[in-house]
């Protein structure tokens, strides 16, 4: 296999507080393929965002990278100084944020900011031809009568509208890893089926690899190439979408799904994983999941699981160990 | 449809907001007065027991009919009934046929006053509605109903920021069992929440509702959950349904081209590699709604008379379709 596009090894993510150090993403390992789609879910607070944020360096402070390495293109990048990492975010990294408004300026029309971010990464392109490049992406990302909507500013776009001129700011310096942080998460059902086409599509024209983080198991089931399901800061159970959809092996992974109401299966109760995650100031010993889990067993409250591989991914759970307890 | 005794009957629903500018740019700009036709003749039953759902997508006016049905808003026009009596201006026979509903809103987060205690929150409709006297018996009555809704009946001298956003939609959830309702108007209950705490959610309503005989009427966008809760469903767009059956039917027999559209952005967990049809186009402003069938500009069905000629209700096998193209048996 050629070398991964991005590689995390072991990464783990602190916030000091007063009342001692809380530890958001706790040895979370994996890596991206050129052109693949890796989809990232979990419910809140299980470190997915974190986790995103940590690889285009734009954790809040006082959170901090407090271990592990984050490799692109073989590089090493979250030791970078802030401005090599301002360099490499955009060019090689693009962004797409959940809230379409908080990412555009109020202030400029749409044309402006995708032509200022077009000549700062690359800045041997003229005013004229950003703006030409500015027109061909508006028309890639699906804006009808793109000439005249180029000079309009964010709040004359429908949510819908904002989310593809987002895409296409993210597509400006032609990245090789976009991380999408809930795409689709403020979009009404049908827009949110269009803007998942069309990030498949760009995916595939542009040979794009993206990082899709969401807490919606069905928009990874109809974009991602491999899903990475997170609980309580680590990774529960990664492989290909497939598998982890029709074979779930983590007893959350299978909770999870059942958890997710169908149509065309009706069911009197829907599979209930009872209680809450965990805070991040009270994680069990042991495996996170273990108050939660109906499959517990002693060595589950004391040792904490480390991901194992299966076909294709990994499982972090004791029942998938080897030496597990008898079936 | 189904024959049993309505107990909510609604006819001809509407209610518009102004949106018109200040008078005195309407005066020196000349702008016109502007009004947004949020709920435009909407018609339904509810039957005793049943869950009846709303589905739409953001604008269409679910939230506003919840909104009128409950009493927040006074209607523009229509009737609503309640065991077949109509809810008129009278204030002491609104209050009481209001005092058998009640409403969840989808904002844990807002819905509950952060300065009161659980314990006030949950009594306060047993203090307004004068249903259990004395400190003591109160107390074991908010106890109570916090063990319908699976908390900790200590839980009661805590306050909201204490709890998690499904625990939140529980004491919801208990506040308006307090009141002792048979009629729950449940908004978006849990688009808030995350998907295991859902499936909680939901559980603990049918569980409800079968214990108590609830009659819920559900405002939801996730088809699934809808699909999973409702004995009926309608459709509504632009202020108006488009098309209401039993559950199963409308999910297996979709018939309006909205319907079928929304049917076909639900995501496919089955991985059975069906191809999506995404329909372009979006929701066009309700201040300037297009003319005839207000679906027409995304409908691939569409003809000159939908663009001329609003469509109505009409039942065709099973469901109630409006749409032209159905009705001329083009589709």
């Amino acid at each position: 296999m050629a070398d991964p596009l991005l590689k995390v090894e072991d990464l783990k993510v602190e916030f000091p507080t007063r009342r001692g150090t809380l530890v958001a993403v706790d040895g979370v390992s994996l890596h991206i393929d050129p052109g693949e789609v890796l989809g990232v879910v979990g419910e809140s607070g299980a470190g997915k965002s974190m986790t995103g944020n940590a690889i285009i360096g734009l954790l809040e402070p006082p959170g901090r990278v407090a271990g592990g390495r984050i490799l692109f293109e073989g590089r090493r990048i979250d030791d970078l100084p802030y401005e090599e990492m301002r360099k490499i975010r955009g060019r090689h990294i693009g962004a797409i944020f959940q809230d379409p408004l908080t990412s555009l300026n109020p202030l400029y029309t749409v044309g402006r900011q995708l032509i200022e971010t077009i000549r700062t990464h690359d800045e041997a392109v003229g005013e004229t031809d950003a703006r030409t490049r500015a027109l061909g992406l508006l028309r890639e990302v699906g804006i009808p009568a793109a000439e005249a909507r180029i000079d309009h500013y964010p709040h004359q776009f429908s949510g819908g509208m904002r989310q593809r001129v987002v895409i296409a700011l993210a597509l400006c310096a032609n990245p090789r890893l976009i991380i999408a942080d809930e795409p689709t998460t403020a979009l009404d059902v049908s827009i949110q089926a269009q803007i998942i086409a069309l990030i498949k599509r760009l995916c595939r024209e542009h040979g794009t690899a993206v990082m899709l983080v969401t807490h919606d198991m069905g928009v990874i089931a109809e974009t991602a190439d491999r899903v990475a399901v997170m609980y309580s800061g680590r990774i529960a159970e990664i492989g290909p979408v497939r598998e982890v959809i029709k074979h779930p092996r983590h007893p959350y992974t299978v909770g999870l799904m059942g958890s997710i109401p169908k149509v065309g299966q009706r069911r009197e109760k829907l599979t209930q994983i009872e209680g809450t995650m965990p805070r991040l100031n009270a994680i069990p010993r042991g495996c996170a999941f273990n108050p939660r889990c109906p499959k517990v067993f002693a060595r589950c409250r004391e040792e904490r699981p480390d991901p194992r591989p299966t076909p294709g991914g990994a499982v972090a759970c004791w029942l998938n160990a080897a030496a597990g307890r008898p079936a | 449809m189904s024959s049993a005794p309505r107990l909510v009957e609604i006819t001809d629903l509407k209610r518009y907001f102004d949106v018109s500018s200040p008078w005195l740019n309407r005066v020196i700009e000349g702008r016109p007065r502007q009004i947004v036709k949020a709920v435009d003749g909407v018609s339904f039953g509810i039957a005793k027991g049943e869950t009846f759902s709303l589905v739409g997508e953001s604008g269409c006016g679910k939230s506003t009919v919840a909104r009128l049905v409950v009493g927040l808003y006074p209607p523009s026009g229509g009737r609503i009934a309640f065991e077949g009596k109509e809810i008129g201006e009278d204030r002491t026979a609104r209050a009481q046929v209001q005092s058998r509903m009640q409403m969840i809103f989808q904002d844990p987060y807002a819905s509950l006053n952060p300065r009161w205690r659980v314990e006030d929150i949950i009594a306060e409709p047993i203090h307004t509605r004068k249903l259990i006297e004395g400190k003591k018996a109160i107390r074991d009555r908010v106890g109570e109903l916090l063990s319908q809704v699976r908390l900790a009946p200590a839980d009661m001298d805590k306050y909201p920021h204490e709890f998690s956003g499904g625990q939140r939609q529980r004491i919801s959830i208990a506040r308006a069992l307090a009141g002792q309702p048979e009629f729950l108007v449940c908004d978006e209950p849990t688009s808030a929440l995350d998907v295991s705490v859902q499936a909680q959610i939901l559980n603990l309503m049918v569980e409800l509702q079968q214990k108590f005989g609830l009659t819920y009427l559900f405002i939801s966008h996730n088809l699934a959950v809808v699909f999973h809760l409702s004995t009926r469903v309608g459709v509504m767009y632009l202020g108006k349904l488009v098309e209401w059956a039993d559950t199963a039917h409308l999910f297996e027999r979709p018939r309006h081209p909205y319907t079928r559209m929304l049917l076909d952005t639900i995501p496919d967990l089955d991985l059975t590699g069906r191809q999506r049809q995404p329909v372009g186009g979006e929701v066009p402003s309700p201040i300037n709604p297009p003319s005839g069938c207000s679906f027409h500009p995304r409908c691939p069905f569409a003809t000159e008379r939908c663009r001329a000629e609003p469509p109505n209700l009409r039942d065709v096998s099973g469901s109630s379709v409006a749409c032209h193209a159905v009705e001329e048996g083009r589709i």
